[in-house]
């Protein structure tokens, strides 16, 4: 349930926490199910009849991350030394799917894990604590390896942000660089993308649903123009 | 999550749930060569123990400490408790410094139930008088569910001074809820008259137990506490009560033995069953700061309030996740209507 925006309100207030994403963060596994289908039901009820127009398919979404394996060969040498690191919950499955392909296409085993945020954010004190999500780094560490972080949807890069100090209390890796499925803009730190499945210029008013067959059983990539937000 | 912890019998599935599986990623972040996490950054966190305590004030400050609270430790002995100042105005002297969460453990039951409607922060029961210590349940229930893999269905004896002991009070509730069945063992003299309203049964005859339990929980006897004499001789007790290695013998392989310390060796536990492999007691100190953190973190770590800060109603409906949160944590509010849980 990617890229619901921050309503305007609470964002002039206090900016997200979660580029694109303002409910992964507490959605981890269990819950997400739930989150998805109430989602659903706001946006396809009350002012908002559209059920939001589809950016990326199956095969778009498949075709990305097939240029992003390459990409990620060409530029860490033939990722020999390469950790993927997906950020829960939906850069877990990304990162997982990067790592077969470079399986698959180079007999490659790269390391993939996991790296839970949520204690990290910035924006803690602005909601009900949040369900941790798992982290799991592979036996062997990060320290020296290019570490690349993996998730759905880049937005304000505060996510990003929580995963490289997350990173550093693990261990101190040779280089970090970032990988996406979906760029949408309107970042709120220097922070920049090194590999990106389809630049998407937003509104901030819009949201992006990045759906993963993992974790909601098709692969989609939505927006929506939420009706509610009013400046 | 609820402002408060002050009865494991508040506690509904879904929240004690929550807080074991907090503590099982926390205590995996323990692992990490920098086990500080900085969630708690700003957040001042007072530890107020009228009640001599080691491990538990400790356990409390370590997990403060990990998660980057600011912690002010304040005792009894040498404070203006000494000249006399009541509980009250030592609250209200803590509100004034702005301590987010007090963890109080004192001598009186009920204690933290009155400090809750003082303060403005979180209160956490560390442990009053006869009546519950909860985060000792948490993680006792930790520890059974980390070593054990479930508690559900799970046997417990808990044998002992239960009469004294807060600690069979709050496992007791917390047990149930999670799913396992209780047994307490003890003399009649030390079983509370209350107890037909617990849900557990209650059995004189330890031997008799044994056999069919998962897990073994060994209390302290009380001494300090003891007013009158509740039974003949130490050597008795420890002779009709006490666990040593022919009674572990009648343990099934798999069942552990646990006991909330301090330990008197000896008495209610043998040194050689106190050190055997079935034994979690030096566990259930690691698991303690994991569990104490996770309380921590979920009272803490998020907006002051259930629901989030005000204003925030009308467009609670983007996130699910947390929705869902807010949702069971209101839930639980409307259910119980009193201040007191998590």
């Amino acid at each position: 349930m990617a890229g619901v925006p921050e309503p305007a309100a609470a964002r002039a207030a206090h900016p997200p926490g979660r580029e694109g994403d303002s409910g992964r963060g507490s959605d981890s596994g269990s819950s997400s199910d739930g989150s998805r289908i109430s989602d659903t039901d706001r946006l396809s009820g009350g002012s908002l009849r559209r059920p939001g127009k589809a950016v990326l398919g199956p095969d778009e979404i498949r075709r990305a991350l097939a240029r992003i394996g390459h990409e990620i060969l060409e530029r860490t040498d033939g990722a020999s030394d390469v950790v993927l690191l997906g950020i829960p919950t939906r850069g877990v499955p990304l990162a997982r799917r990067l790592s077969a392909r470079l399986g698959q296409t180079e007999g490659l085993a790269v390391p993939v894990g996991s790296l839970d945020i949520t204690l990290y954010r910035d924006d803690l004190r602005l909601r009900p604590a949040r369900t941790l999500g798992h982290t799991e780094v592979p036996d062997w560490g990060i320290d020296g390896k290019i570490v690349i972080l993996v998730d759905d949807v880049l937005y304000s890069g505060r996510t990003v942000r929580a995963a490289l100090d997350a990173l550093g209390d693990i261990g101190r890796p040779r280089a970090v660089q970032l990988a996406v499925l979906v760029d949408r803009g309107h970042r709120e730190l220097p922070i920049r993308p090194d590999y990106v499945g389809k630049n998407l210029p937003t509104a901030k008013r819009e949201s992006v649903r990045v759906l993963l067959t993992e974790t909601d059983g098709e692969d989609l990539v939505t927006l929506t123009v939420s009706g509610e937000v009013t400046r | 999550m609820k402002r408060h912890l002050i009865s494991a019998a508040d506690l509904s599935l879904d929240d004690a749930v929550a807080i074991l599986d907090t503590a099982e990623e926390l205590a995996r972040l323990a692992e990490r060569p920098i086990p500080k996490l900085p969630t708690l950054r700003g957040r001042t966190v007072v530890n107020l123990f009228y009640e001599d305590s080691t491990r538990t004030r400790i356990s409390f400050e370590a997990a403060a400490k990990r998660l980057s609270a600011d912690v002010i430790n304040f005792s009894a002995k040498g404070s203006s408790v000494a000249k006399g100042e009541s509980l009250k105005d030592t609250a209200l002297t803590l509100q004034a410094m702005g301590a987010d969460a007090v963890v109080i453990r004192h001598s009186a039951s009920g204690a933290p139930h009155r400090l809750a409607g003082w303060v403005r922060g979180s209160v956490i029961n560390a442990g009053d008088g006869t009546h519950e210590h909860p985060t000792q349940a948490l993680l006792d229930a930790f520890t059974i569910r980390r070593r054990l893999g479930r508690l559900d269905g799970l046997k417990v004896a808990i044998v002992g001074d239960i009469l004294h002991s807060r600690v069979a009070r709050s496992n007791v509730w917390l047990l149930r809820t999670l799913g396992a069945e209780v047994t307490l063992v003890a003399p009649p003299t030390l079983v509370p008259v209350a107890v037909g309203t617990w849900p557990c049964s209650v059995s004189y005859d330890l031997s008799a137990v044994l056999p069919g339990s998962d897990v073994v929980m060994m209390l302290r006897v009380q001494h300090e506490r003891m007013t009158d004499a509740y039974f003949p001789s130490v050597r008795e007790y420890s002779r009709r009560y006490g666990l040593d290695t022919d009674r572990m013998a009648l343990l099934p392989d798999h069942a552990i033995v646990m006991h909330p310390g301090p330990m008197n060796r000896g008495v209610e536990i043998a040194a050689d069953v106190a050190d055997s492999v079935r034994s979690t007691i030096v566990e259930q100190v690691t698991n303690g700061v994991s569990v104490r953190m996770a309380v921590l973190y979920l009272l803490l770590g998020g907006a002051p309030e259930a629901g989030g800060p005000q204003g925030r109603g009308s467009q609670e409906g983007r996130d699910g996740g947390e929705r869902v949160l807010a949702r069971a944590a209101a839930g639980h509010a409307a259910g119980r209507g009193t201040e007191a849980g998590l």
